[in-house]
């Protein structure tokens, strides 16, 4: 029940936001301040994800060789900038995780 | 002649190289909503109540660990709220549309509708009928992350459970941010982001979330604000030197 409420709420506050300026405020402008606080939002609430799955791989710091999910991580963004492919970013990911997890 | 069915038919084919980017990530959704614990129906229902790709991929993640709805809730809304910035600036382009048609294309205002639909209508000539192009885009998005999202439930069923699936997600960011840091704020944006969110992970209802998306944000437009201070000076400096 409450995975449908929460979906139902950010379907609701997501629609809102697209048709926020389409209905309402359309000749008001959005302030520049906000425009470039707005760019911010995506690389640190996805890196804010990110980092807590590769660097405490057990709830716990683990910056040794021995963190796979660490290793994995990097190659994948070294795959992320060079290639800005995201199936390729995660194939190469996961498959230096398994291979990892099989061979250490 | 540009008629309303050519103009329908030209938004779908703008939006078809995007879609072969699309349809991968929305299986990947799909199989990833599974492993979290959503059932199939959930899943589905999450791609046409919320249809906002980024947004699906944290609540997916958010939903497998125990995670306050509120939390869940206001993540999602930071990470959506760049759609009123959309919504801004195709507002002049349909002003002139009934009601009912401005809050239908309101829905399929997504990123890979946007971008394709505000190109077109940036380009000289009348815009009479460019609201269809905005539909076949945003109808061509709206099929492909239904089928692709179907498509995830029906493959994330026959993968075994074994596999460490939960991993697609990290990946998944990092395919979509890495590409993005092409400047100093945003680069500083990332690393404050993810590294107050390690520091604050042991904080409760995983409010360390919430904590590191202002800190991150705060960062970036601390450094570009600081960079943008600093070209002053050194082109004040610049025109003292050709004074002297």
């Amino acid at each position: 029940m409450t995975i449908w409420l929460t979906m139902l709420a950010v379907g609701v506050l997501t629609y809102a936001t697209r048709l926020s300026f389409i209905l309402l405020l359309g000749q008001r402008e959005i302030s520049p301040r906000t425009q470039q606080a707005l760019r911010f939002v995506p690389p640190a609430v996805l890196s804010a994800l990110i980092f807590p799955q590769l660097l405490l791989p057990n709830g716990t710091w683990d910056l040794s060789l021995g963190n796979e999910r660490l290793i994995a991580g990097m190659v994948a963004s070294a795959v992320a900038w060079r290639t800005k492919n995201v199936v390729a970013t995660i194939v190469a990911g996961m498959v230096t995780l398994l291979f990892l997890q099989a061979f250490f | 002649m540009t008629t309303a069915r050519s103009e329908f038919f030209k938004g779908i084919k703008a939006e078809l190289p995007i879609l072969i980017a699309v349809i991968p990530f929305g299986m990947i959704y799909g199989v990833l909503s599974l492993d979290a614990g959503l059932s199939a129906i959930q899943t589905q229902a999450m791609s046409v109540i919320v249809f906002a790709g980024s947004a699906q991929f944290i609540m997916a993640q958010l939903f497998a660990t125990p995670t306050p709805a509120l939390v869940i809730i206001i993540t999602a809304l930071l990470v959506n709220l760049r759609h009123a910035l959309y919504s801004a600036s195709v507002y002049p382009y349909i002003k002139h549309l009934p009601f009912s048609l401005r809050s239908g294309l309101a829905y399929l205002l997504t990123d890979e509708a946007y971008a394709v639909s505000i190109i077109h209508y940036n380009q000289p000539g009348k815009v009479k009928y460019r609201h269809w192009f905005f539909l076949g885009a945003g109808l061509a998005m709206w099929s492909t992350w239904q089928l692709s999202t179907a498509a995830g439930i029906l493959i994330g069923s026959l993968i075994p459970t074994s596999w460490p699936l939960e991993f697609f997600i990290p990946l998944t960011f990092i395919a979509l941010v890495v590409p993005s840091l092409k400047d100093w704020p945003s680069l500083a944006a990332s690393l404050t982001g993810g590294l107050v969110s390690v520091v604050a992970f042991g904080l409760p209802f995983r409010l360390g979330l919430i904590v590191a998306a202002f800190a991150g944000i705060g960062a970036g437009l601390f450094l570009e604000e600081f960079g943008q201070r600093a070209l002053k000076i050194r082109r004040a400096q610049h025109r003292g030197d050709m004074i002297e």
